[in-house]
């Protein structure tokens, strides 16, 4: 096998009193990800632009470098369902998809959280066809919003390293028991290729320990049982739903304390469930997930320099939803803009319509707009962001023309960034 | 074993029937085609016992002695996968009255 570039730079290392940092791609942190965190059941199906994660992994496992079942299937489907026998077995299971993968996924990702399985998985958000694609674009995960997975949303490289071990660490608690969703931007994550410490093995075990769950959550020959019963209208379907709705509440503050916990060992954290960046001051902050935060926080240090007072949230976790975080945010800020990178058709972007939703009990309720842009990996650069809080400061003025607007649309040639009004 | 359940704080976390549900329902009842082994034509392959998808297939006795396979037909829904894959054509399927 040739020697990749990439595997070229990986060897140019340096080592911290935290970890060992090298170049590399999200896809590889990703790998190195589950490998630190130990990982014993990997059940994978290749898909772009995910399959290096896997393909990463696979080398761990040939190499003896990571102890770990590595199952090859047939389909994201299959690798989903090993993944939840695994698991009730009381084994830490890994596995990464994509777009189409993850889609196929969907039935079975409510099992995993039906049965309280803290599967972990990194989704690298990609576009759905027709027509096409495999850039970036979050309508892939959106689509499990109601599948009982906890849900992040990366900014950077280390941060998918860091969260599946966080991840971990809050899935697999006791009153938790959940699964979670870990996204990555396709390429401007999966592909692009920067530093990342890798955390030292015994910092990470002690951050970290092992997965086990009570005996009779799992699998034991020695005391059959038959997992996911049937239950009828009049006996407990409801009450096991509240019970997950609960663990889901329980795991903010869980989320929250993870990574702090994290952050003094590391000296790194993300925010927790939402990332403020300079909120303190600001009159209008806008909201995103994912690597559109990194482009936001370019234009904000620009338009500080020229005197306005903006900032970014950047939502972590869509599930649990930052209701709290966000009506605490509102009682200090003027206007909100939301930018999704996804649609739901018939409606608005997704994440808008969440951020309005927990804004309408709130007791300040800033004015509101929704920002349609960077679908199907379309880049979005520091100068449309700057229009977009531009944008904002009309509607903080009271000059609202639309609820939401479509603004990186390509009207015809000599248009290349038209503005429609979806509402 | 039965443990009972008064209140949501009594359930376990996760949906569970506790030992197995193999010889408490009688899903024979459900067969429209019922399998014969013809023990004359039957080699102890046990190729039927490794086919069947739910465990009706006995081919131990108490003692654990190897002996020609027994269908449980307690249990036995009639999917006639056995009789598919018996090599020796051992297995008929006859239709319940």
């Amino acid at each position: 096998m040739s020697t990749t570039s990439i595997e070229k730079t990986e060897k140019h290392t340096t080592t911290t009193k935290t970890g060992v940092k090298k170049v590399m791609h999200g896809n590889y942190a990703a790998s190195y990800g589950a490998k630190v965190a130990r990982a014993e059941v990997i059940a994978a199906y290749p898909i772009t632009p995910q399959s290096q994660v896997v393909e990463k992994i696979a080398e761990f496992t040939s190499s003896g470098e990571m102890k770990a079942q590595y199952i090859k299937v047939e389909s994201e489907q299959s690798a989903m369902a090993a993944l939840i026998t695994a698991s009730q077995t009381g084994a830490r299971t890994f596995t990464a998809t994509s777009a189409h993968g993850l889609t196929l996924m969907h039935e079975l990702l409510m099992w995993a959280s039906g049965a309280r399985l803290p599967i972990v998985m990194v989704n690298v958000n990609r576009a759905m066809a027709p027509p096409w694609s495999v850039w970036a674009e979050h309508t892939d995960s959106i689509a499990q919003r109601d599948t009982g997975w906890m849900q992040f949303y990366c900014e950077t490289s280390q941060e998918i390293l860091d969260t599946i071990i966080q991840c971990y660490k809050v899935c697999e608690q006791e009153d938790i028991m959940l699964p979670a969703l870990i996204n990555e931007d396709a390429f401007y994550l999966s592909h692009t290729v920067e530093p990342v410490e890798v955390p030292h093995q015994e910092l990470v075990d002690k951050y970290l320990p092992p997965f086990n769950p009570k005996p009779e959550l799992t699998l034991n020959p020695d005391h059959p049982a038959v997992f996911g019963s049937l239950s009828k209208p009049d006996e407990w379907y409801p009450e096991f739903r509240w019970m997950i709705h609960e663990a889901m509440e329980r795991a903010k503050k869980r989320i929250k304390d993870a990574d702090s916990e994290f952050g003094k060992i590391f000296g790194r954290s993300y925010g927790g469930l939402l990332d403020l960046y300079k909120c303190d001051d600001a009159e209008v902050v806008l909201m995103c997930a994912g690597t559109l935060a990194s482009t936001t926080r370019e234009a904000i240090d620009e338009l500080r320099n020229e005197g306005k007072k903006v900032g970014l949230a950047r939502i972590r976790t869509f599930r649990p939803f930052p209701v709290e975080d966000i009506r605490a945010l509102a009682e200090k800020v003027q206007a909100i803009g939301v930018m999704d990178r996804c649609f739901t058709f018939g409606y608005e972007g997704p994440f808008f319509t969440e951020v309005k939703g927990a804004l309408y009990h709130a007791n300040n309720k800033p004015k509101l707009k929704g920002y349609i842009t960077g679908m199907g990996g379309r880049d979005v650069d520091v100068q449309l962001v700057k229009k977009i809080f531009a944008d904002m400061y009309k509607v903080k003025d009271g000059k609202q023309d639309a609820e939401t607007v479509w603004v990186d649309l390509k009207a015809d040639v000599n248009n290349m960034n038209a503005w429609l009004k979806v509402r | 074993m039965k443990i009972e359940i008064k209140s949501m704080k009594d359930l376990p976390m996760l949906p569970k029937t506790l030992e197995t549900t193999i010889g408490v329902y009688n899903t024979g009842a459900w067969r429209s085609a019922k399998p014969i082994l013809h023990e004359d034509k039957c080699n102890k392959c046990y190729i039927c016992w490794k086919f069947c998808p739910e465990p009706c297939i006995r081919i131990k006795d108490d003692k654990g002695n190897e002996i020609t396979p027994k269908i449980d037909y307690f249990y036995c829904k009639g999917c006639g996968i056995c009789a598919n894959e018996c090599p020796k054509k051992a297995i008929e399927m006859v239709m319940e009255a």
